[in-house]
C-alpha cells in the first residue's frame, strides 16, 4: 500500500488479491501460538533473528519488521482494537498490511487505565498511542541515519521503510531493527507527531483488525476459552441479593452423568461490590452435564431481607421520594421563587425501570489456579481489577495472576464487574483443574448489576413570551455506589452529572435535587449509565415545555441554549471531580454552540418541518454525555392498533476529533438501536425479592422487524479533543422516539417501556 | 449413550454423548467448533444457528439424537476460503461489532438466500430473527441485499 490517503474501497481490492486475508491467516497463527504458548505456560514471544525493538509498551517490531500494537483496552464491538491500531501505525509511518494486534494482559502499571468503561478509550490514549508510533520511527529514523552516516534531518520513515532524501536510498524497517534496538529510546518531548494533513490511517475508512475472524467464526470469546483437563461449571444463585442456602440435597445431580462435583460456594453479604454472589456450583466434564446437574440440585433459600423488593411497591415509594425535596446537586438562582412567580407552570413525572444489560455473550471465565498462581482468560472490560480482585481472593500476589482478555461478546457494563472471573477461579482452586464458568441466559437476566430503576420529576416555569425562568429536577434512584458501599442512599455527584448537574440551558433559576432511594438489588453501569433516566426526563420535558409555549420543539431547544457560550460548572458550584466525566471543565467545557450544531445538523438531515403522512411524527432531543454532544431526531409512525414503525432516525455527534469514523458511525447505529429498544420493550422486573423475566422470550430487546428502517449518522468535522463515542448516542433516542410519538399521537408517554400503551385508551393523567 | 453419526461440514462425524445433549454443546464441547454461540438456549436468539440438511436451525435446543444420518454445515464449514456471497457481503459492509452473534446472522442469512435468491426487506423481518445487541440490524439487512445483487466485490 503507497503512501495515500487509504480508501475502504483500496482495502478491499487488496484484501480480495490476499493482502488482508494475510493478516488474517497471521493473526489466526498468532492465536494458536498464543494457544499453545499459553499451555505450555509460556508467556513470553519468541521472535527468530533476535529480539524485537520495543519503543513502547504498546508497541514491538520484529526483525520482520513486522508492527505488533499492544492493545491493553477491551475489545467489545467498538473497534478498539482497530483504531488505537490505526494511532500507533500512522505516526510509525507503517504499512497497514504489516501491523498486528496483540491484546495486553491486565496489568495497570504497565499499561495505564484498562477499564474500558466511560466511553474515553480514544480520549486518554490517542496520543499516547500515536506517541509509541512516534517513538518507533524517531528509532528506526536515527537507526537509517547511522547507517548511511548522514544526518537524520536527511532521512524520512514512509510506509514501512525509511528514505535518504538526498538519494532517494531506502531501507525497510526489518533491516533497521538490529541497529534501532541498541538506540535510546528518545524523550517525550523530542517526538514529533504528524500533522493531522499527513494522516494514512486515522479519520480514513480502516476495515477493523477482527472483522474477517468475526464472520468465519474464528473470532474467540470467552466463551470459547479451552484447555486440556478443563472442567466445566454452571451454578445455582441465591435468588434474592443477599441470600443464602439454607438446605442442599445433591444426591440427584451428583448422579447425572457427567457431574464430577458439587461446590458451595461462599456468599458475601450486601453490599458485595464485585464479589460472586455465592450459591452452589456443578462441575462437570460438558456444559450441557453441568447444566442437568443444577436442575436436579434441591436447594432452598435464605432469602433474607430484600426479598421484599417489588418492582410494582417501589415505583410509588420512588414516586413519593421526588414529591418532597431532597438532596441539592445544583442551586442556581432562586427556583422556588420563581416557580412561583411563572405566568405559566408545567410539571411532569417520569419513571423508567431497571434493565438488563443482555450482552449476547453470557459472562463466563476460564481460571486455572495451580502451585500458587492463576491465570484466567476472561472477556472482561476490567482486567486490573480482575486481577487485584482475584489476588486478594486467592491471597497471593498480584504478579503471580495473569489475566488474559479475550473477545468480548458485547459488554456494555457487565464485564466491568469481576464476579464471573472469581467464580471460576474459587472453582479451579477448590476441585484443583482448569475450570470454565459458564452463564446460562438465566443466569445472565436474573443475577445482572442492573441499570437502576429511577423516577424524575421535573417543574418548569415560564413567562408570558414561553421562555423558562425556573427549572426544578428531582431525581430518585438506587446509586451504583451502593453496590461498593453501606447505607448509600443517594445518587452521587457523578451521577448527578449525568444530565442534570450538568444541564447546559440557558434558564436562570435552576434547582436539581437527589431524593433517597435505597436498592435492593445489584446496581451497576449500563451504556451511558444514568444519563438513560436523567437525559430521557430531560429530552421529554423541553418537548413539553415547547408544546406549552407553543413553540416548535427544535427551535425551543435551541431558545434553551441561548446564545453560543462556554460553561465553566464550577461558576454555578458544581465542583466536584466527578462532575465531568473525570475531566475538568477547563479542559472539557460546555460548549453550547457545539450541542447546538448537532440540533440543527440533525434536523436539517431529517427534514425537519416538512409534512410527514397522517399518523408519522418526529421528535428531537439534544444531550451531551461522555464530553461529546449528540442529537437525534426519530421518525415514528404509529399503526391503528398501537404498534409502532419507525421509518427513519438521524443522529449527529460532535465528538470532537475522529480517529476511525467508520466505528463511529457504527457505534452510534447500534447506541440509535440500544436506546429504543430499552424505550420500547425492555424492563426487569422484581417480584419477591426476584427477577421476573428470565430470558429473551419475556426481557425483550430489538430486534429486525421493529429496528429502524433507515439510521443516518451525521459526524461533525471537529479538530477538538476527543470524547467519548461508545455511549453518548444512546440517552437521546429515547426522548426522541417518545417526543416523535406526542408529534403522531398526541399521546405523551412518561413511563417506560412504551411497552403497550398506545394499545391501550389514553389515561387519564393528573394535570399539574 | 450411543453413537450419532452424521455428517459435520462435508466430513463424517461420530459422536458419543448423552443423546439429549443439544447440537450446540456437541459442536462446541465435543468436537471443539466454537463458532457456533450460545445465547439463550431457548431457541430464542439465533446465535447458534447452523444448517441441518440445509435449513436453518438452532441447534441449542436440537437433541444430538435428532441429527443422527444429518448433514449439519457450521459457519466454519460456509465456504471453504471465507468467500461465501454472504461472508463477503458482511466483510464489505463491515456489519460485525463485537461480532458474537455474527455467525448466526450468517448462517441464518446464507439459508434465507438458499431459499429466497432475492428477498424483500419483509422476507428479511421475517426470516432475521436473530439478535444482535449491538445493533447492526441495518447493516445485515444491507448486506442481504447486495449478497442477493451479486453485487459484492
Amino acid at each position: 500500500m503507497s503512501n495515500r490517503p487509504v480508501d475502504r474501497r483500496a482495502f478491499l481490492q487488496e484484501m480480495a488479491a490476499g493482502g488482508l486475508l494475510i493478516v488474517a491467516t497471521a493473526t489466526g497463527c498468532r492465536r494458536v501460538q498464543d494457544d499453545l504458548r499459553r499451555i505450555a505456560g509460556r508467556t513470553d514471544t519468541p521472535e527468530a533473528g533476535g529480539p524485537p525493538l520495543t519503543p513502547a509498551v504498546y508497541l514491538r517490531i520484529g526483525t520482520d519488521g513486522d508492527a505488533t500494537v499492544i492493545v491493553h483496552r477491551s475489545e467489545m464491538g467498538q473497534g478498539i482494537r482497530t483504531s488505537l491500531a490505526m494511532a500507533v501505525a500512522d505516526d510509525l509511518e507503517a504499512d497497514w498490511s504489516r501491523v498486528h494486534v496483540e491484546q495486553a494482559p491486565g496489568d495497570e502499571k504497565t499499561y495505564g487505565g484498562q477499564d474500558t468503561d466511560g466511553s474515553h478509550s480514544i480520549k486518554d490514549f490517542l496520543v499516547p498511542m500515536r506517541e509509541a508510533g512516534a517513538t518507533g520511527r524517531a528509532m528506526l529514523e536515527a537507526a537509517a541515519a547511522q547507517q548511511w552516516r548522514v544526518p537524520v534531518t536527511e532521512v524520512r520513515a514512509r510506509n514501512h521503510q525509511v528514505v535518504h532524501t538526498q538519494t532517494g536510498r531506502t531501507l525497510d524497517y526489518a533491516a533497521l531493527v538490529p541497529i534501532a534496538r541498541t538506540l535510546p529510546v528518545p524523550p517525550r518531548e523530542s517526538l514529533r507527531l504528524k500533522p493531522a494533513s499527513e494522516f494514512r490511517f486515522l479519520g480514513k475508512e480502516i476495515p477493523g483488525v477482527d472483522l474477517v475472524d468475526m464472520t468465519t467464526g474464528r473470532a474467540r470469546y470467552g466463551i470459547d476459552q479451552h484447555m486440556s483437563g478443563m472442567k466445566f461449571a454452571v451454578i445455582a444463585r441465591p435468588p434474592v441479593y443477599g441470600g443464602t442456602v439454607a438446605t442442599l440435597d445433591s444426591s440427584a445431580a451428583e448422579r447425572v452423568p457427567g457431574v464430577e462435583r458439587i461446590v458451595r460456594l461462599d456468599h458475601t453479604p450486601p453490599p458485595s461490590a464485585m464479589m460472586p454472589a455465592g450459591g452452589v456450583a456443578v462441575v462437570a466434564t460438558s456444559t450441557w452435564a453441568a447444566i442437568q446437574g443444577r436442575k436436579a440440585l434441591a436447594i432452598t433459600w435464605n432469602d433474607g431481607p430484600n426479598k421484599s423488593y417489588e418492582s410494582v411497591a417501589y415505583r410509588a415509594r420512588l414516586e413519593q421520594s421526588v414529591r418532597g425535596s431532597g438532596h441539592v446537586g445544583r442551586k442556581q438562582g432562586d427556583a422556588a421563587r420563581a416557580l412561583g412567580r411563572a405566568v405559566r407552570r408545567v410539571s411532569a413525572d417520569y419513571y423508567l425501570p431497571h434493565l438488563a444489560h443482555a450482552q449476547m455473550e453470557p459472562v463466563s471465565a476460564l481460571a486455572h489456579v495451580h502451585d500458587g498462581r492463576c491465570e484466567v482468560w476472561a472477556p472482561t472490560q476490567n482486567p486490573q481489577e480482575a486481577r487485584d480482585g482475584l489476588a486478594k481472593l486467592l491471597g497471593i500476589p498480584a504478579s503471580d495472576v495473569r489475566v488474559n482478555v479475550t473477545l468480548l461478546g458485547g459488554g456494555f457494563g457487565r464485564k466491568s464487574f469481576s464476579d464471573f472471573i472469581l467464580e471460576a477461579a474459587l472453582l479451579s482452586r477448590a476441585v484443583g483443574a482448569p475450570v470454565k464458568v459458564v452463564w446460562t441466559r438465566e443466569d445472565d437476566l436474573q443475577h445482572d448489576f442492573f441499570h437502576t430503576v429511577a423516577a424524575e420529576h421535573l417543574s418548569a416555569g415560564l413567562d408570558a413570551h414561553g421562555a423558562v425562568t425556573a427549572w426544578l429536577h428531582r431525581s430518585a434512584l438506587p446509586s451504583i455506589a451502593s453496590t461498593f458501599g453501606p447505607g448509600v442512599l443517594y445518587q452521587d455527584e457523578g451521577e448527578l452529572a449525568m444530565g442534570m448537574t450538568d444541564l447546559p440551558y440557558d434558564i436562570p433559576n435552576i434547582q436539581v435535587e437527589a431524593g433517597p432511594a435505597p436498592a435492593h438489588t445489584r446496581i451497576g453501569w449500563y451504556r451511558s449509565v444514568i444519563n438513560i433516566p436523567h437525559a430521557f426526563a430531560i429530552g421529554s420535558f423541553v418537548d413539553e415545555l415547547a408544546h406549552a409555549a407553543g413553540k416548535d420543539p427544535r427551535d425551543f431547544i435551541l431558545g434553551l441554549l441561548g446564545p453560543d457560550r462556554t460553561i465553566d460548572m464550577a461558576n454555578v458550584g458544581v465542583t466536584g471531580k466527578e462532575s465531568n466525566y473525570g475531566a475538568t471543565f477547563a479542559e472539557y467545557p460546555i460548549e453550547t454552540g457545539r450541542l447546538r450544531g448537532v440540533v440543527e445538523l440533525a434536523a436539517q438531515q431529517s427534514a425537519w418541518g416538512t409534512p410527514l403522512p397522517a399518523g408519522q411524527g418526529r421528535g428531537i432531543a439534544a444531550h451531551r454525555s461522555f464530553l461529546s454532544y449528540v442529537a437525534s431526531v426519530v421518525q415514528v409512525q404509529v399503526m391503528p392498533d398501537g404498534s409502532l414503525v419507525i421509518p427513519r432516525v438521524d443522529i449527529a455527534i460532535d465528538a470532537g476529533f475522529i480517529a476511525n469514523p467508520e466505528r463511529v458511525r457504527a457505534q452510534l447505529e447500534g447506541a440509535t438501536i440500544m436506546g429504543l429498544g430499552n424505550a420500547l420493550s425492555s424492563e426487569i422486573t422484581f417480584s419477591g425479592g426476584r427477577v421476573v423475566q428470565s430470558n429473551f422470550d419475556t426481557y425483550r430487546v430489538m430486534r429486525m422487524d421493529a429496528s429502524p428502517r433507515e439510521i443516518h449518522v451525521h459526524i461533525v468535522p471537529s479538530d477538538s479533543k476527543p470524547g467519548g463515542v461508545g455511549e453518548p448516542g444512546v440517552p437521546p433516542t429515547a426522548p426522541a422516539l417518545c417526543n416523535a410519538i406526542f408529534a403522531a399521537t398526541g399521546r405523551r408517554i412518561r413511563q417506560l417501556p412504551v411497552g403497550n400503551q398506545l394499545s391501550k385508551p389514553e389515561r387519564a393523567t393528573p394535570v399539574a | 449413550m450411543a453413537p450419532v453419526s452424521f455428517t459435520l461440514n462435508g466430513k463424517p462425524a461420530t459422536v458419543d454423548v448423552a443423546p439429549d445433549t443439544p447440537l450446540l454443546w456437541v459442536l462446541r464441547d465435543t468436537l471443539s467448533l466454537t463458532g457456533t454461540k450460545f445465547g439463550c438456549g431457548i431457541a430464542q436468539c439465533g446465535a447458534c444457528t447452523v444448517h441441518l440438511d440445509g435449513v436453518a436451525t438452532r441447534t441449542c435446543v436440537l437433541p444430538i439424537s435428532a441429527v443422527a444420518g444429518k448433514t449439519v454445515t457450521t459457519i466454519e464449514g460456509l465456504s471453504s476460503h471465507r468467500d461465501h456471497p454472504v461472508q463477503r457481503a458482511w466483510i464489505e459492509g463491515d456489519v460485525p461489532q463485537c461480532g458474537y452473534c455474527q455467525s448466526g446472522q450468517i448462517m441464518a442469512a446464507a439459508a434465507l438466500l438458499a431459499k429466497t435468491p432475492h428477498p424483500t426487506d419483509a422476507d428479511i423481518d421475517a426470516a432475521m430473527t436473530n439478535i444482535c445487541r449491538c445493533g447492526t440490524y441495518q447493516r445485515i439487512r444491507a448486506a442481504i441485499h447486495r449478497a442477493a445483487q451479486g453485487s459484492v466485490t
